[in-house]
């Protein structure tokens, strides 16, 4: 696994949530996924400082945290777009595929596999097997499954989210 | 052949979150049979079932129970595996979004057999659509009594709760497993002790696969005698199937134990798509060995899988047509476990990837049989040096290919080009 350097900052704020959430399991190693979890959502990344948050209010240790966030694949450590596309690159998609719909998306948002698109709208990964093998080349767009796709569908599939971003209307 | 629906009666049924419509379909019976029973003498229905773990090592279940059941403890866990990691895999999401009160079921009457109150669900991170099915059906389950104190009316109590993962193969291991429901990293741990006398939080432990605890209930519904008249004489029960690849219809089908490989790929699931040739299967999931086309005339039992050199696992079946080049296929197979070693062994951790690196260099067409006596070498040590599962198995993908792909394996020594291995790479280095 790569070392990821990462040295952004988490406003405030959030932190305090952050410490409000990891609070309540103080004592609670075994809480640590759900805490991370829930936590992910408030801040941008699972950083340095949200670490030592989580870690001085449930009574671990910083490296525990931090190694343990590190570990798993689906824990951000640098700030993601508004959506994650992860596109699955084993052999059941593979032999169906999944390199043309890599293609499509690389393509369509100019960006690479660990990227994010420059208006931070996208962060586009790749990934194991999501066990959509029934509709395989398949890729996840934050919580939800797309399978069945190809070049020109997976770019449909990017434009429909674009045309729909509810945060546009916000901006 | 048709198939035979135990496990998957439920599908299509509506509403199966819903205890009260499990209970209308003959579901929880089971379990108030099992309430009137001691923990040995559910062991010993289990042990006449014939029922072996689905998640892929094939462990006798009534034995795994017995361990926890042996060790004195006022604590004890009952935990599902339902990591499904396995790459072309998905039975046990379409079992759990289809029928969830059966496995809930099963690991109640799990949790009699051994004295134990508390279970947990680990469910990977990539089924976000499942959770919520589960914890409605959870829910559900308690509101019925079947969940929580006095489970029927009974002196018996068991509650049932969802960990979740966040993304990593090894996690499927049963150790690492405990680690990350305990909050660490999901690295496997020195076996012994076992699960069954040091499991979660220290605790001794029963973990099942999402399928065998889901057995359980249709064993204790219909009876052990019942269920040992299905399949074949070592590999008893029903058995779902995920077929995924180049067949024409693809998805999750339940069979018989001993169904016959070719007839599932080419009279169920109408054979290769687009009418291409046949290339290669691999049975098992990722783990297991690739064959070749006059191979595939065997029958699905988990001892003549084995016996034959393959491996039934967790009922995988990965079908490649023949447009494809089986040594770029096992080049993102080995990638995968490259990828998804956990790092914690040094075996495991330099060896997936040394083998990766030459299969990739053999794939470009620039190895030799150096090269293939190195990953001889490497198949060798990986066989037996690393800590857990994942590298133990992690080079039979490979070897197999050098066993029975040899010829394709000279072409690219020789240099000739392949379209496939020079113009594509697989997995994501």
């Amino acid at each position: 696994m790569n070392q990821v350097n990462y040295s952004i900052t988490t406003p405030q704020a959030q932190l305090v949530r952050v410490a409000e959430i990891a609070a309540a399991w103080h004592g609670r190693p075994d809480k640590l996924m759900d805490v991370i979890l829930e936590v992910q959502h408030i801040v941008p990344a699972l950083a340095e400082d949200v670490a030592a948050v989580i870690a001085r209010e449930m009574g671990i240790s910083q490296n525990d945290v931090y190694s343990f966030v590190t570990f798993y694949s689906l824990l951000p450590v640098r700030p993601s777009g508004r959506h994650t596309i992860r596109a699955c690159s084993n052999a059941p998609c593979h032999v169906r595929g999944s390199k043309a719909v890599m293609q499509g998306i690389e393509d369509f948002l100019k960006i690479r596999p660990g990227e994010t698109t420059e208006d931070g709208m996208f962060t586009y990964t790749l990934c194991s097997c999501l066990g959509i093998c029934d509709s395989s080349p398949a890729i996840m767009i934050d919580d939800k499954p797309y399978g069945n796709l190809n070049y020109e569908s997976v770019q449909m599939l990017l434009k429909r989210y674009i045309r729909e971003d509810v945060d546009a209307w916000n901006r | 052949m048709e198939q035979m629906k135990v496990l998957l009666r439920n599908q299509g049924k509506p509403d199966m979150e819903d205890a009260k419509a499990y209970i209308a379909t003959g579901g929880y019976d089971g379990l108030k049979r099992a309430l009137e029973m001691d923990g040995a003498e559910i062991i010993e229905e289990l042990k006449k079932s014939g029922l072996r773990g689905r998640g892929g090592a094939g462990f006798p279940t009534w034995l795994k129970l017995k361990f926890a059941f042996d060790t004195e403890s006022a604590e004890k866990y009952i935990v599902c595996n339902a990591d499904e990691g396995e790459p072309g895999t998905n039975k046990d999401r379409v079992l759990m979004s289809c029928d969830p009160h059966s496995l809930l079921e099963g690991m109640v009457i799990a949790g009699r057999a051994i004295g134990a109150h508390v279970g947990y669900i680990y469910l990977r991170a990539e089924y976000p659509q499942v959770r919520p099915i589960l914890q409605r059906a959870i829910d559900s389950a308690y509101t019925c009594h079947a969940l929580g104190k006095h489970i029927f009316g009974s002196d018996f109590e068991f509650d049932i709760s969802i960990r979740s993962g966040a993304g990593a193969y090894v996690c499927g291991e049963e150790t690492a497993l405990f680690e990350s429901i305990e909050g660490k990293r999901g690295e496997p741990r020195y076996k012994p002790p076992f699960p069954g006398v040091h499991g979660l939080f220290g605790k001794p432990t029963a973990l099942n696969n999402v399928e065998t605890l889901a057995n359980i209930s249709h064993i204790f519904r219909n009876g052990a005698i019942w269920f040992a008249g299905i399949g074949t004489k070592g590999s008893t029960g029903t058995k779902l199937f995920t077929v995924a690849g180049n067949v024409a219809h693809r998805g999750v089908y339940e069979f018989p134990m001993g169904i016959n490989l070719k007839a599932l790929i080419y009279e169920n699931c109408g054979g290769i798509a687009d009418g291409k040739g046949l290339l290669a299967v691999q049975t098992g999931g990722s783990s297991g060995p690739f064959i070749r086309p006059d191979q595939i005339d065997i029958p699905l039992d988990i001892d003549f899988v084995a016996a034959s050199g393959g491996r039934l696992g967790c009922g995988t079946v990965f079908v490649i047509d023949d447009s494809n080049c089986i040594l770029d296929i096992v080049r993102n197979t080995q990638d995968f476990f490259a990828y998804e070693s956990c790092g914690q062994c040094t075996p495991c951790r330099e060896g997936t990837i040394r083998v990766a690196q030459i299969v990739d260099k053999i794939c470009r067409g620039d190895g030799s049989m150096v090269d293939v006596r190195a990953l001889q070498e490497l198949i060798d040590m990986l066989r037996v040096a690393p800590l857990c599962g994942l590298g133990h198995s992690s080079a039979v993908p490979i070897a197999s290919v050098l066993q029975n792909f040899m010829p394709e394996v000279e072409k690219h020594l020789d240099g000739d080009a392949c379209v496939w291995c020079n113009t594509q790479k697989g997995g994501r280095s």
